[in-house]
């Protein structure tokens, strides 16, 4: 009330029988309609950072081509900005993806974070074929591959998998998370499909394969 | 000449006289209590950090491309071709670490003389809304020069958003604007960090120096220096903020800007820790650098997410504890139940509390700059968990406790008598 001048009446606030609550009520009534409308000024701002009709078609699927991929070795390609990976993995690392299972706290990739035809014991279409989006489910960091020769650092026990560098989850070789990690579920799958034996499709799938 | 200036003033001051009564509201006749010590140096600091930062920026924003293809290279463009950009750019990188370094001494000042108690509770809230407001400011800020530091930091906070029950996948979509962080959010969170943070800074600012000058400062004794006041009507333990402090801040600034120097032309990447050496690689999606860890002054909270195992395959307790842990701060003048507002009347719980607090919000902060691996690995005992990880997670305890039992430490305290009068 010190903002108004001495000069300007004010009204006498110590009798509240002398209160007119038609007129409060009337203020009310203008300031939720105001705020409505503050609400309503607000919508096109904030939909303005959906993703734009560019953003939204630079998400479309794209090839890999597997056919120079050796024994072991790890592809990655990129699809709507992310890292995917594809793998050719060997007879040895097949085994050890079936030796993880105690280790592993989804083996049976009941979380879905897969298509239905990669919802098996190796998480993949072919078994050898890996295809993985490499993000870690904690946080969004890319997790590294650690052969399984990387004991000196992974434990003598290590089977090969990835490594989130972030906050040290722990994949298996067929992207399945380890009991005690950050990371509460298994690496995505993206939808897939072979186009030729030697071609995938990344982020696309014919329906029912 | 000086009766020429006079006469320019009272022409001024009769057509103007707000300038004259806000001025001497504020400064020459604003009371302030007189035994003000070295902790009060860091408001003042923090208004001179955000001059710095506000006059430095814009001018980094005359170079600067806020696209994801040129950001990198414009970063360094003013780094090596803008006459003077090195200066310009690690003034306002070491003036974002600077800026934490005072606020968070402020804040401890808060801690140590109860300086949220009632009836300065609106002061604090204002104070932590600034703090949070700093660090969406710090966040944003940090993704400008694209390096593979400023793309991954941003792609692990984003994604906190994301592991929200229900809305959160969306939500994350909403805020980068694309699927993964990109060109579009970077543009969006140059707007923020340029436009419209700083308003809200600086409105915030406002709101904190008006709340406390309506009740008053607190002082290192927690005495309420209004209630003794003179015949004049002044409290007789107060002084004018103008010369007074004008000229204790005047030389506190000296000492800082010094201080400031010193690190701005012999260290200005503090070995890592103001500007990390991976931020100097171009941003890389597909490649994420062997050890991330945000900048110091974000590592208390990072420990305390990494420390909290995931629940219900669920990431979102660790980033709701983390919420929790900065949040819980708009609590503080209610937790605290104690009679006296300074640690010097205050007893042994309320000490051990806070010096065990400050020892915990350390070593998050250690921990967190640090990989989970770096102490290595405990016993069988534990599991084989790494030993950070463990210490990590009674750190996180800790610093819950001393909010958590704080209505039960202090109104249990053995306090002292508080005097009527400052004492020097």
């Amino acid at each position: 009330m010190r903002f108004l001048p001495h000069s300007v009446p004010r009204p006498d606030m110590s009798d509240k029988k002398n209160i007119d609550n038609t007129r409060r009520n009337l203020i009310v009534a203008t300031a939720a309609a105001s705020g409505a409308a503050g609400v309503g000024v607000a919508i096109p701002f904030a939909w303005s950072w959906w993703p734009s009709e560019r953003a939204k078609a630079a998400g479309a699927p794209v090839e890999a081509d597997i056919s120079g991929l050796a024994p072991g070795e790890l592809q990655v390609v990129e699809w709507r900005g992310k890292p995917v990976w594809v793998m050719r993995r060997t007879k040895e690392m097949l085994e050890a993806v079936r030796k993880s299972d105690d280790r592993v706290s989804d083996p049976k990739s009941e979380v879905p974070l897969q298509p239905e035809y990669a919802k098996n014991e190796y998480r993949s279409i072919k078994p050898e074929i890996l295809v993985l989006v490499g993000i870690c489910s904690h946080l969004g960091c890319s997790p590294q591959s650690k052969p399984i020769d990387a004991k000196a650092e992974m434990g003598a026990d290590w089977l090969g998998g990835f490594l989130c560098p972030c906050h040290g989850s722990k994949f298996d070789l067929a992207g399945r998370v380890y009991k005690g990690a950050p990371a509460p579920v298994n690496l995505d799958v993206p939808p897939y499909t072979y186009l030729s034996d030697s071609t995938i499709l990344i982020g696309e799938d014919k329906k029912g394969a | 000449m000086a009766s020429r200036l006079m006469a320019l003033w009272d022409w001024f001051d009769a057509r103007m006289p707000s300038v004259g009564e806000e001025f001497r509201k504020h400064m020459s006749e604003y009371y302030a209590p007189k035994n003000f010590n070295f902790w009060y140096f860091f408001g003042a600091l923090s208004i001179l950090v955000l001059v710095i930062q506000i006059v430095s920026g814009i001018f980094l924003t005359m170079n600067y491309k806020p696209d994801a293809a040129l950001a990198f290279g414009s970063v360094e463009y003013i780094m090596r071709d803008v006459p003077g950009g090195w200066l310009i750019r690690y003034i306002h990188s070491t003036g974002a670490s600077a800026f934490f370094v005072v606020v968070y001494l402020h804040m401890f000042r808060g801690l140590l003389y109860g300086s949220y108690k009632a009836p300065r509770e609106l002061i604090w809230i204002f104070g932590v809304l600034i703090y949070l407001t700093l660090m969406g400011e710090a966040f944003m800020g940090y993704l400008l020069p694209w390096g593979q530091m400023s793309y991954w930091g941003a792609q692990v906070i984003v994604n906190l958003f994301s592991t929200i029950p229900l809305i959160g996948p969306d939500l994350a979509i909403w805020i980068r604007g694309d699927y993964v962080v990109g060109d579009a959010t970077l543009n969006r969170f140059f707007a923020l960090h340029v436009v419209a943070l700083p308003l809200v800074l600086l409105g915030l600012v406002a709101a904190h120096i008006l709340a406390l000058h309506d009740v008053g400062s607190n002082n290192p004794d927690g005495v309420e220096i209004k209630k003794v006041k003179g015949p004049d009507g002044h409290p007789l333990d107060g002084i004018p903020f103008h010369p007074y402090y004008t000229v204790k801040d005047l030389a506190g600034a000296v000492l800082f800007m010094a201080v400031f120097c010193v690190i701005l032309f012999f260290v200005p990447e503090m070995g890592g820790y103001f500007l990390e050496y991976n931020n100097f690689i171009p941003a890389d999606p597909l490649k994420t650098p062997a050890h991330i860890a945000p900048v110091w002054y974000f590592t208390p909270y990072y420990s305390v997410l990494r420390a909290v195992p995931p629940l219900f395959n669920s990431q979102f307790p660790g980033v709701l504890a983390m919420g929790i842990a900065t949040l819980i701060l708009f609590f503080l003048p209610w937790l605290d139940r104690g009679t006296v507002k300074s640690i010097r009347y205050r007893g042994g719980l309320y000490k051990s509390a806070l010096a065990i607090f400050v020892f915990t919000f350390l070593m998050l902060g250690y921990l967190g700059t640090e990989p989970v691996t770096v102490w290595g690995q405990a016993g069988a005992w534990l599991g084989n968990a790494d030993r950070a990880t463990v210490a990590a997670r009674i750190f996180t305890v800790l610093y819950f406790a001393f909010f958590f039992l704080m209505p039960w430490y202090t109104a249990r305290d053995k306090t002292r008598p508080v005097p009527e009068r400052v004492t020097m």
